[in-house]
């Protein structure tokens, strides 16, 4: 499965896979950079939390262009979820006891 | 694989741009509107206007709140500033949940009545809302600005010429060539602005659409959360034992001698007549470009001041930039002019993106065009010249309604979406140039009689108001001439000669016989 063109015929399972793996996984992504820098960053928490929101929104934008930029769905959503799961362990690791 | 790239960047700039291109049309246009919602607003009530600032006009506001809801559980009140010279009032009935508000009128000391418009607060709203519920609006327009934001990145991407396209313009191309260099252009000039405020415009509301951080952290307290990032004082518990006021001439000339350049932009008196009333003064933000929460917080009761708040923290201060950019609410006209110039090229880029989708794909000669084709083209018709004709529909609502109406503001809006619908069942009725071209000569006529209605029915026009240096309200019905110029210049090329058509058609056969 190549990129999704226009006229390169219907791929229509791959491009929906990727409009989801872009659309709820790229929120899902920046959600867990939020999260990932109110958890982690060594300041004041509200300066954390700040921080984590301003940066998710980037997050979430890399992932749209990642997603469509793959050359194909299964790499896409690798993409997505492998850094995921990363921000999920390093955030649960270092959780405030 | 390097092509293959710039081909997705390509591919995902389009829909990503398309999709929401007639919301994110509708975001920008109201938004650019919105840099000059005061001034807006007080065009559409020019008797109300309000040349003091300080201490008076807080008396003025307070002695009225007295009068009409002393049993209130809040007062807010909005002083004047130089662009936005109502005096405003807020107050919120006892039981009730939403506060009510008026504009104090200077000549009577009274709330005013009659003429009651949403004025500049309706391109505002909109321009985030979209008049539905709030909820559903932001989280739509959102959406939106996170595909805006992509649109951006991956049109950047796609241009690998981005200085030279910068210089390449061929007007007079035909077809899709010239709309691709103007959409170009507008992108390019204005990219910085663009980015800043597709992403600061997210930011405005990231603690509704990114609130997980804040939720783990403030274990679900959003409201712990900003009261330590704003650094806003705790809202008082009422003591249910009556109390006098102190005067609050005295507290508004004690936080302008701590502001003197910014002044008092807003007062809040929570639980007024309570023994633990407090008052609040928040700092104008018309002074700088950042905008940085400052309030004095005063014991209402004895007038004692007892908080000094603000935090200047690096990433809090960070957002007070973000947002001060957004909001552009500092009173530097030529900046605040390149402002609202970039949002109407912002428009325009999005405008003409919307525009090219069309021209790309129109049908060769002899084909039939696709639903898909036509639909579009309805809608960016209708969005494009009909959002404008709605706008300036607005304008004359407000001068045209019957000054004691009931639900007035209500109906200005009506008269707006009545008017933008009808361009719509316009363009679906009437495809291609001629339809264009009409739509134009309506929204130039309309904007170019707006000074001509104003003479007609206030003491406000440009023949008083340009002589006096008033320069609020000429400068709204010089805006509105210089809108409809430029409308009528669209008209005069859009409107189908004859033998123009003849021209283009020979033009076009001897390309493709060529090709």
């Amino acid at each position: 499965m190549s990129a999704p063109r226009p006229e390169g015929g219907r791929r229509w399972p791959g491009l929906v896979s990727r409009v989801v793996a872009a659309v709820a996984g790229g929120y899902a992504l920046g959600a867990l950079v939020s999260i990932a820098c109110a958890v982690l960053l060594p300041l004041a928490r509200s300066e954390a939390v700040i921080i984590g929101m301003m940066l998710s929104f980037f997050a979430y934008a890399g992932v749209v262009l990642w997603v469509f930029a793959a050359r194909d769905a299964w790499r896409a959503w690798a993409g997505v979820l492998l850094p995921g799961l990363l921000l999920m362990l390093v955030s649960w690791a270092g959780r405030p006891s | 694989m390097k092509e293959g790239f710039r081909q997705c960047m390509a591919w995902l700039h389009t829909w990503a741009g398309l999709i929401p291109g007639w919301i994110l049309f509708a975001v920008f246009l109201t938004g650019t509107a919105a840099y000059y919602r005061g001034e807006i607003s007080a065009w559409m009530r020019p008797d109300l206007r309000m040349e003091d600032r300080g201490p008076e006009a807080a008396m003025l506001g307070v002695r009225e709140l007295q009068r009409i809801a002393p049993d209130a559980t809040g007062w807010i009140i909005g002083l004047p500033t130089e662009s936005d010279p109502l005096l405003r009032l807020y107050w919120r009935p006892p039981g009730e949940r939403r506060f009510r508000d008026g504009i104090l009128d200077p000549a009577t000391g009274r709330v005013a009545e009659g003429g009651e418009t949403r004025g500049g607060e309706f391109f505002y709203r909109f321009h985030f809302e979209l008049h539905m519920p709030p909820i559903w609006g932001r989280w739509l327009v959102g959406f939106c600005a996170m595909a805006m934001l992509v649109a951006i990145i991956s049109g950047i991407i796609t241009h690998r010429r981005i200085f030279a396209d910068f210089f390449t313009f061929r007007p007079g191309k035909a077809g899709s060539r010239s709309w691709l260099d103007a959409h170009n252009l507008l992108a390019v000039l204005a990219l910085p602005y663009h980015l800043m405020i597709t992403y600061t415009g997210l930011l405005t509301l990231m603690t509704m659409y990114m609130p997980w951080g804040m939720q783990l952290a403030y274990k679900g307290d959003q409201q712990a959360f900003i009261a330590e990032a704003l650094s806003i004082a705790p809202q008082p518990r009422p003591a249910r034992e009556t109390a006098p006021m102190t005067d609050i001439a005295p507290l508004v000339a004690e936080a302008l001698r701590r502001w003197p350049e910014a002044g008092v932009r807003r007062i809040g008196v929570s639980f007024p007549g309570d023994a633990n009333t407090t008052i609040v003064l928040g700092k104008g933000d018309r002074h700088e470009l950042a905008i940085r929460r400052r309030e004095l917080v005063f014991a209402g009761t004895t007038g004692e001041l007892r908080l000094a708040t603000g935090n200047d923290a690096p990433a809090a201060q960070t957002v007070g930039v973000a947002l001060g950019l957004h909001f552009a609410r500092f009173e530097w006209p030529f900046l605040h002019g390149l402002f609202f110039l970039s949002g109407l090229a912002g428009t325009a880029m999005v405008g003409t993106g919307l525009v090219m989708w069309v021209a790309k794909r129109a049908p060769k000669r002899g084909e039939r065009r696709s639903f898909g084709l036509r639909l579009v083209e309805a809608l960016n018709m209708g969005t494009i010249f009909g959002l404008p004709i709605a706008m300036f529909g607005f304008f004359w609502a407000n001068r045209l309604l019957p000054g004691v109406l009931d639900q007035r503001p209500a109906w200005e809006i009506r008269i707006f979406f009545a008017l933008w619908l009808a361009a719509y069942f316009h363009a679906s009725l009437r495809p291609g140039r001629r339809g264009w071209a009409e739509q134009a000569g309506l929204a130039a006529a309309l904007a170019m009689l707006l000074p001509v209605l104003n003479m007609l029915t206030t003491r406000h026009h440009l023949g008083v108001a340009l002589p006096a240096g008033d320069w609020l309200m000429a400068g709204m019905d010089l805006g509105f001439l210089g809108f409809g110029l430029a409308f009528a210049l669209a008209a005069r090329k859009l409107w189908p000669r004859p033998g123009l058509a003849v021209a283009a058609a020979r033009n076009r056969q001897l390309r493709e016989e060529g090709a």
